[in-house]
């Protein structure tokens, strides 16, 4: 197992889980638990290596649970429970022209996802996004899978000043591209989603709506798509982006609210007091 | 003279009981088994052994708490039942052993499962014995899934002598035993302790291992398993499809049940799973989960919980028990209702639109078929909701194994031994019935267990054992 810092809050993990490294796909997920107490919290693959038996998670230190993994476990220690591969892989084939945008720490998941449609003979046009300079990570890797890469930053400290939106509209107004993918935060892949309908192409998103078990058994992770509910634990995480009820799926991220920032002070004032 | 009456359990008070997640019923002393066990009539032709699914041999085990051979009766139990203080807990009994019983003609029924429940708590306070293990075969074998079925289905093979693995997706063995029965109707020590039983059997448990996505069937089959049994229950929650379902606050029964149970969240922020409760809190249906949440949902602090059903109580498929216990508590029985839709204000549920229903001719169930009354709808102000109407079975192993027939409903197709349409393929539990009980879903592990015990011994699978294989 190995631990390096991406950035500020942000932290890559390689973690020895063989038997899931051996099935991983693009775009499925794990399910990790840190400790005995510990929530069920879905990562999306960042990477895998079949043969050394590791995957490789990118998380972003946001509440209790992953603060506490970015800031309490050290090479050698072992994340108490790792599952997977979940999820539905994404749909990978010869689109011909395709956009990748990872936004956050979505670069991360997106990269596999961008890798996979490279090797499928695409062209891979990627766009990585993020607040701050000190936010972006694996733009050698990405790079490396795409014919072109395109970065923003949305205080300009780095490539382009702006959102991952702008290079978007203007890509698909200017060529033919026949598929999207975007991942990160819900609100950039619905803004992303909207400039796709409007131009039309057809656009997948990676929904991250809150789940437990992660296998299709709580239904706490449903989306609407279509008018249906969907899981996006078994049906997804994958979803076509214009059909998603975006408005729902932001306003269920919040139903934990109170209870994430009661258990986050909580814990940042029991390491005030240890220290 | 027999006692008409059965000897009733203590039980904590409905007051303060509302505000703990401690069992509910407290047990028998030993004075108290006795004085049930001298009820028994000690019949020649037992017919609460033929209502028991796995046969268990109650009069003789009656008789050895009459002896005061609390550790024989005990024995006696485990000869057929792997898990006795589960049973004695969630079985039940008022439809299948108590039912036949010969004192039940003319007074109450023999306690059985109060009975069943004292030898299982006595054996646990005195030192539990490990069962006798038979020689190894050589065969190794596959258990999906970790509740009753996979659970009594591993003990089984194990003492014919198999080595045996059990898979578990969850973190946690013990299926729907861990994260769908609460704490205070069946203490998770409870469960820990015939779960440590196994390990001590020699039977392995791995758990994270989601058997369909980290490992397939055939994978476990061409790496060393002669065959496997498929016990991955029913745990697809199923909901309504009215309007507003997926407004916040409302959960499935599933989700609400697995944040308390298996995550702890009634421990939050001691532990990290939340779970949100506001003040008024529906349910909907009227099975043993539905009373699982309302009893859940008023110890997390509702002030009003109510059951919404949408036939008359006496249809309700909850045991009465547990519907007694619910009404101690104080929960609002609201029956011939259903919801057609939810109400929301700012993403959050506010309330529930229900029609009132009567009941019309017999359905395919044999119950009487609920009908709307037109003009009927009216509102109850909720802030939380729990769908608690079933489950279906969980769709991952039948859709990763070729081959495998599956029935319309998503049931795997399989005979009273279990058998399936593949080769080295056996299954049972609520994977092939639909969701049913506890105890009908251990019997099918048993008989599964004895059938793949045959199948293999006798050469029919066609595989050859391997030298004996140690187990740890």
């Amino acid at each position: 197992m190995d631990k390096r810092a991406l950035g500020p809050g942000v932290v890559e993990f390689t973690v020895a889980a063989p038997l899931i490294a051996r099935k991983a796909r693009a775009g499925q997920f794990v399910v990790v638990r840190a400790h005995e107490r510990g929530e069920r919290i879905p990562l999306t693959l960042a990477d895998w290596d079949s043969e050394r038996g590791t995957i490789t998670l990118v998380v972003q230190e946001v509440g209790k649970s992953t603060r506490e993994l970015g800031e309490e476990f050290a090479v050698g220690d072992a994340i108490r429970d790792v599952a997977g591969p979940l999820g539905t892989p994404s749909e990978i084939m010869a689109y011909g022209t395709v956009v990748c945008v990872g936004g956050g720490v979505g670069i991360a998941p997106i990269y596999p996802i961008a890798r996979a449609l490279h090797d499928a003979g695409n062209e891979v046009i990627a766009i990585a996004g993020a607040r701050t300079k000190e936010l972006l990570f694996w733009l050698d890797r990405l790079g490396q899978v795409s014919d072109q890469l395109i970065v923003t930053t949305d205080d300009g400290s780095f490539g382009r000043r702006g959102l991952v939106t702008e290079p978007l509209r203007e890509i698909l107004a200017s060529r033919k591209v026949d598929h999207v993918w975007a991942i990160g935060p819900a609100i950039m892949m619905k803004f992303c989603t909207q400039v796709c309908r409007e131009l039309g192409v057809p656009i997948t998103v990676s929904l991250n709506s809150i789940m437990i078990d992660g296998t299709g058994m709580c239904g706490g992770c449903r989306v609407e798509v279509e008018g249906q509910a969907r899981f996006a634990c078994v049906d997804g995480p994958e979803f076509p982006g214009d059909l998603v009820n975006w408005d729902l799926l932001l306003a269920r991220l919040g139903t934990f609210k109170d209870e994430e920032r009661c258990a986050l002070e909580r814990y940042l004032a029991a390491k005030e007091v240890a220290r | 003279m027999i006692r008409p009456t059965q000897v009733p359990m203590r039980e904590q008070d409905p007051k303060a009981r509302i505000h703990n997640f401690d069992e509910v019923p407290l047990g028998y002393t030993p004075d108290e088994a006795l004085e049930e066990a001298a009820r028994c009539l000690q019949c020649k032709n037992a017919p609460c052994v033929k209502g028991c699914p796995v046969n268990v041999d109650i009069p003789k085990f009656i008789r050895e708490i009459r002896e005061g051979d609390f550790r024989g009766a005990i024995a006696t139990i485990k000869e057929t039942n792997n898990l006795p203080a589960i049973c004695g807990r969630v079985c039940p009994q008022e439809t299948q052993c108590q039912a036949p019983c010969t004192l039940g003609r003319r007074f109450e029924p023999v306690a059985i499962g109060r009975l069943e429940r004292f030898v299982a708590d006595w054996e646990y306070a005195n030192g539990v014995g490990v069962p006798r293990v038979g020689d190894p075969t050589g065969f190794r074998v596959a258990v999906i899934g970790s509740g009753p079925a996979g659970l009594t289905c591993a003990a089984d093979l194990r003492r014919l002598g198999h080595a045996v693995t059990v898979f578990e997706a969850l973190h946690e063995p013990g299926g729907v035993l861990m994260y769908g029965i609460p704490e205070f109707r069946l203490p998770k020590r409870i469960v820990g302790a015939e779960i440590e039983g196994l390990h001590r059997m020699g039977v392995e448990i791995q758990v994270n291992v989601v058997v369909g996505r980290t490992l397939t069937i055939d994978e476990l089959l061409a790496d060393g398993y002669a065959a496997a049994f498929v016990g991955t229950g029913a745990g697809l929650p199923k909901f309504l499809g009215v309007a507003g379902e997926n407004l916040i606050g409302i959960y499935s029964a599933n989700e609400f049940l697995t944040r308390v149970n298996l995550m702890r969240a009634y421990l939050f922020p001691e532990y990290d799973t939340p779970v949100k409760i506001g003040r008024t809190v529906a349910v909907v249906g009227g099975g043993n989960v539905a009373m699982d949440a309302a009893r859940t949902a008023l110890r997390l602090g509702a002030e009003r919980v109510m059951i919404l059903y949408r036939r008359t109580e006496a249809e309700m498929p909850a045991r009465a028990e547990e519907v007694h216990h619910a009404k101690e508590e104080g929960i609002e029985f609201h029956t011939l209702v259903n919801p057609v839709r939810f109400l929301g204000e700012n993403g959050r549920v506010v309330g529930v639109e229900c029609i009132r229903m009567e009941l019309g001719e017999p359905d395919e169930s044999g119950r009487r078929r609920p009908v709307p009354v037109a003009g009927s709808n009216f509102v109850l102000p909720v802030d939380t909701a729990v769908i608690a109407i079933g489950n279906d079975p969980h769709p991952l192993i039948p859709r990763t194994t070729p081959g495998l027939q599956v029935a319309r409903e998503g049931t795997i197709v399989a005979d009273e031994d279990g058998c399936t349409s593949r080769e080295d393929v056996f299954a049972g539990g609520d994977i092939v019935t639909g969701a049913a009980t506890v105890i009908s879903a251990m019997g099918a592990g048993k008989r599964a267990a004895h059938a793949i015990h045959r199948y293999l011994a006798t050469g029919r699978s066609g595989r050859k054992p391997g030298p004996p294989i140690a187990v740890a």
